[in-house]
């Protein structure tokens, strides 16, 4: 499958159908989803914020989801220099570096009547998902930077493929260390902690975020491709 | 659950209102950028590169 969308006009083809079937999934699912959690009963802790839990989790989630793709396309093009993966590692940080802004913000704005604070530098979920922004940043900023886009390009791969590290910190920096946020609730030895009412809408956004992600990202990869295409035609146009 | 009912309760934020659907407004002002940007940018390359392809000015 990846061999045969390695071609950019197979992938072209492909993407053509696939970005808005992913599209319409991501609507179909986060629609219902929201729904379920906006209209589920208020937590006995938590009370009426917990509605932000199915906008925040779904946010980080997407996000990591968004790191190991840009890391999965950045080792591909570092290892094979295909063109493609170079074009589907930069596609994805603008994605990631949106998703994980948009989770820090919720995050924030659920931190606040919980803890009491909008932020604290001493919880390790907290600022390993900052670090996750800045990696986002510092690789737009890197492929930014540098004229020569194949140089851009090892760079921002290497620092991509650094940064991958994170991921695992981010998941089990709430075992590692004592944090303010809570530990792992849905994907935990012995099954969920949350109740259905809860559990359902989340994993139905969750996937949904996912299918947006995908769908977005087959599309950025698209106008990359075309970025490309026009570059080079407007190079052999200039030395004919 | 009634419609209405239901429609009052996902409305309903408490005192936590200040929070939640400033959340919500984040979230959907992220959506809305990423697609309106991913979208611009994919259709602004793709008329350029089809404009050269068709031998016209860059």
């Amino acid at each position: 499958m990846i061999a045969v969308l390695a071609n950019p006009f197979r992938f072209l083809a492909f993407s053509r159908w696939a970005a808005p079937v992913l599209g319409l999934a991501a609507a179909g699912l986060i629609g219902p989803g929201l729904w379920l959690g906006l209209t589920a009963p208020p937590d006995y802790q938590q009370g009426e914020t917990v509605k932000i839990m199915f906008i925040h989790v779904p946010a980080a989630w997407a996000a990591m989801l968004a790191y190991a793709c840009l890391g999965g396309a950045s080792l591909v093009s570092l290892v094979f220099r295909h063109a493609l993966a170079d074009a589907a590692a930069r596609a994805a940080a603008p994605l990631g570096a949106a998703f994980t802004g948009v989770a820090l913000v919720t995050g924030s704005l659920w931190g606040r009547p919980m803890w009491g604070a909008w932020w604290v530098w001493g919880d390790a979920r907290l600022v390993s998902v900052l670090v996750l922004f800045l990696l986002f940043l510092g690789y737009i900023a890197l492929r930014a930077s540098i004229e020569d886009e194949a140089k851009a390009a090892r760079a921002a791969e290497i620092l991509a493929l650094v940064g991958l590290i994170n991921l695992p910190i981010i998941k089990f920096s709430v075992d590692w260390w004592n944090t303010l946020h809570q530990g792992d609730s849905v994907m935990r030895a012995g099954g969920s902690a949350l109740a259905p009412v809860y559990l359902t809408p989340l994993l139905l956004a969750g996937a949904g975020y996912a299918c947006a992600f995908g769908a977005l990202w087959l599309a950025r990869i698209r106008g990359e491709i075309w970025r490309r295409r026009a570059r080079s035609l407007a190079l052999r146009a200039a030395l004919a | 659950m009634s419609d209405h009912a239901a429609v009052a309760q996902a409305l309903s934020a408490g005192r936590y209102g200040a929070f939640v659907w400033p959340a919500y407004g984040a979230t959907a002002l992220g959506f809305a950028w990423m697609i309106i940007d991913t979208l611009l940018r994919a259709r602004r390359w793709r008329r350029k590169a089809e404009r050269l392809e068709k031998g016209g000015e860059p």
